[in-house]
């Protein structure tokens, strides 16, 4: 049924509709209104046989989550930024024993300084915990990730993160289509775990392993992902069966046949991508969208093949890998190694900075013109940054970064 | 016969149940419902032997004798959590376990979050009869997991948390915790300087944090009372919601005491009154086991090495005395020192 409702609140009615059975809740912005959702449906007995449980933190959030889903439980939790970290080594841990636990990250930026708005540092941090890591780009999408996320998760045994731009996705209200129980239930079996506490059949689940095992426990898990790339694409047609949409797969190309350049990026920003490189259409060659929907694993051949006959590769990324550059583009340079063409980074929208049309263009008509540096940062105020680091320059007490930019900011505006 | 015997046996002591001049307390001395049943084909068995536990373990004792009780209380059908730890350590070294039930080890601080998702998952499949223990050392409860214990706690999940107190982070090398002892040596409160040893801070008393919480059960146990022990774990396990029972076991190997004196240092800290044998209910202490024959708190320290140097090269007598204060305020705040005709099991 189409709905006009928050992100939050879709994503919440698709969890529900996958009937799990343990939610841990604890609040983090811009994640908060899906647990709140989820507590709202089990309380008021329209999400049957669900244990909703208030936690302390959010390690205790996937922690809970870890246990129930030992005991054969589906369980799903939510978090965002500082929250994910809180809980990073509960990650791995859910990886590690290969537990289908699905989680919603609300992408936020990781402080200090602190920061609520939108960017992927949060699951970046993340991208090498042996999670699956889907990427929505708009909130239709959002709410299919996570019932293609559960079958997903429980084919392989492995958990699965559901990203969404915080507030960008979260918080808008806008149409989806909520599908009705009996089509999930078509496409969604119960949860069979590969592995359970049961006094009936006693076994022990997280032993020590050594030297003699340890990397054979990490191959198998890289092995499961590289499964999960052909996986992915089948639940994508499964989906499109049962619902008539096409949504989830590794990733989305917009007009990328043909065109010498393409634009790679992830989440929401697509969007603005797409209408960018449409208006740009008007004044010069084509430019090409691809979106990332599936960041972990890596599809490196599926990439290779679609962007074989590119000439130009520009990765706009909300991440910034502190003195190296890029994330994605970096994992994309690895991808596409031997093939004759260049990648540029372009690190954009840290910590919510809107990403506009007229910025995106402007970038793009220097890409073209072979203008961009390897590294550029979307609308950098240059000024801003000189004025403090001369400031740096005078001593070395000159003070808290963040606060004297904000200084800069009242005394300079953000323009120059 | 045998009975008549007992009867015979029990007026002529009139219920005395140790032995004079013992603490020994045989099975024939004690009625049928509390007798060990460690001799017994049927026994219930959480834990093989076989494990990598030191000589002298108190730890592998004291989770021996509780997860049993539990098993036996939960008719077998019991899940065990686990936090980090030695005890982990030497039950499941890949790919071999002692444990005969299932049992589940994810991380040091969350194995209450972690028992709390088992129980929740088993409420909402509804297998009622399915119980939750979750297990861990001093350093996994009453610091890193400290904060999941306390929300495990507060919404009085249906899980019986046993913590087995050796008094430091024995598994990593004997770091001190929370729950190590002032002037206690440890690899972190090395015995030198002007104060060698731990600090006197003002202690961290996690089953009063626990009684604080009004959770409907709460129990301090130790090694050298098995019996007693066995009594608590039964008795949390008939009960409902959060319960949480804290038991001493010594360390040899981190303590610096003989491995075969492992029940004899257990008995002398709680003669002594440094740890004090109480339980609770709903926020409420309801009984004090007394000390039978009390003992300074210097019989207590000589037993370990890790006090050593309260004794040499000197007789460190200020700290020997405000150790002595602790255990005489545990007494008297625990009215453990009662008369005979008072004392039972």
């Amino acid at each position: 049924m189409l709905k006009q409702i928050e992100g939050s609140r879709g994503v919440a009615e698709a969890v529900a509709l996958c009937r799990p059975e343990v939610i841990c809740a604890y609040p983090i912005s811009p994640q908060t209104h899906i647990v709140e959702a989820c507590g709202e449906l089990v309380k008021s007995g329209e999400l049957e046989n669900c244990e909703y449980i208030n936690v302390e933190s959010e390690f205790a959030a996937l922690s809970v989550a870890i246990g129930a889903s030992a005991a054969g439980a589906r369980s799903y939790t939510a978090t965002a930024s500082q929250g994910l970290l809180f809980m990073a080594e509960a990650v791995y841990n859910a990886a590690g024993l290969g537990l289908p636990i699905v989680m919603t990250i609300g992408n936020r930026a990781i402080g200090a300084p602190i920061n609520i708005w939108n960017d992927h540092s949060d699951a970046m941090s993340m991208r090498d915990a042996g999670w699956i890591q889907l990427y929505a780009e708009t909130n239709q999408e959002a709410a299919d990730l996570h019932i293609q996320a559960f079958r997903l998760a429980e084919r392989l045994s492995c958990p699965v993160m559901v990203c969404m731009d915080g507030f960008i996705l979260t918080h808008a209200y806008e149409g989806i289509d909520i599908p009705d129980q009996a089509e999930v239930d078509a496409f969604l079996p119960p949860f069979v775990p590969q592995q359970v506490l049961d006094p009936a059949d006693p076994y022990s689940i997280g032993a020590m392993v050594g030297p003699e095992a340890f990397t054979e426990v990490r191959y198998l898990a890289h092995d499961k992902q590289i499964q999960a790339l052909e996986v992915i694409p089948e639940i994508q047609s499964a989906f499109e069966e049962q619902f008539g949409r096409d949504s989830g797969g590794l990733f989305h190309t917009h007009h990328c046949d043909g065109a010498a350049t393409i634009v790679v990026t992830m989440g929401s920003l697509a969007g603005t991508l797409k209408d960018a490189v449409d208006e740009l259409a008007e004044e010069g060659p084509r430019v090409g969208v691809l979106t990332l929907s599936c960041y972990r694993p890596f599809p490196k051949a599926e990439l290779r093949e679609a962007l074989k006959k590119a000439k130009r590769i520009i990765v706009v990324e909300k991440c910034l890998a502190t003195g190296f550059g890029g994330i994605v583009s970096t994992d994309l340079r690895m991808a596409l190694q031997g093939m004759e063409l260049i990648v540029k980074t372009v690190v954009a929208g840290l910590g919510g900075r809107p990403v506009t049309r007229p910025a995106l263009k402007s970038m793009l008509r220097r890409a073209l013109k072979g203008e961009l540096a390897d590294l550029h940062f979307l609308d950098l105020n240059r000024g801003m940054v000189d004025r403090e680091l001369a400031n740096q320059r005078k001593g070395i007490a000159t003070g808290p970064t963040a606060e004297n930019l904000l200084k800069d900011v009242a005394i300079h505006g953000t323009g120059a | 016969m045998h009975e008549t015997k007992l009867q015979n046996l029990s007026e002529q002591q009139k219920v005395k149940f140790y032995q004079k001049g013992t603490f020994t307390v045989g099975n024939r001395l004690v009625d049928a419902e509390t007798r060990s049943v460690q001799a017994s084909d049927a026994r219930s068995n959480a834990i093989t032997s076989g494990h990598r536990a030191c000589q002298g373990c108190g730890e592998a004792l004291g989770a021996r004798y509780a997860l049993d009780a539990a098993m036996r209380a939960a008719r077998n059908q019991l899940i065990a959590v686990n936090a980090t730890g030695c005890l982990e350590v030497f039950s499941t070294p890949y790919p071999e376990t002692s444990w005969q039930l299932p049992w589940m080890h994810s991380l040091f601080g969350n194995a209450p979050a972690v028992a709390t998702g088992v129980a929740a998952a088993m409420r909402v499949k509804g297998r009622k009869d399915v119980r939750v223990v979750a297990q861990g050392g001093d350093g996994g409860t009453t610091d890193i997991g400290f904060g999941c214990l306390s929300g495990m706690f507060e919404r009085n999940d249906d899980v019986l948390y046993v913590c087995y107190d050796n008094e430091a982070y024995m598994n990593t090398g004997v770091q001190r915790s929370s729950a190590t002892p002032p002037a206690a040596r440890t690899a972190t409160t090395p015995a030198v300087g002007d104060k060698p040893g731990n600090v006197f801070g003002t202690g961290k008393n996690v089953p009063l944090i626990a009684l604080a919480h009004n959770i409907p059960y709460v129990a301090t146990a130790s090694v050298a009372n098995l019996h007693d022990l066995e009594r608590k774990v039964t008795k949390a396990m008939e009960m409902e919601g959060s319960r949480y029972i804290h038991i001493f076991v010594p360390c040899p190997l981190g303590w610096g005491s003989a491995a075969e004196a492992t029940i004899h240092v257990a008995r002398l800290a709680s003669e002594s009154g440094l740890f004090p044998l109480w339980e609770a209910e709903h926020g409420e202490i309801i009984a004090t086991l007394p000390i039978r024959r009390k003992v300074q708190v210097e019989a207590y320290l000589k037993t370990q090495r890790r006090f050593a140097h309260l004794f040499k090269p000197e007789r460190d007598e200020v700290r020997i005395a405000a150790l002595q204060r602790m255990a005489d305020h545990n007494i008297k705040r625990f009215n453990l020192v009662r008369e005979e005709k008072e004392t039972a099991i």
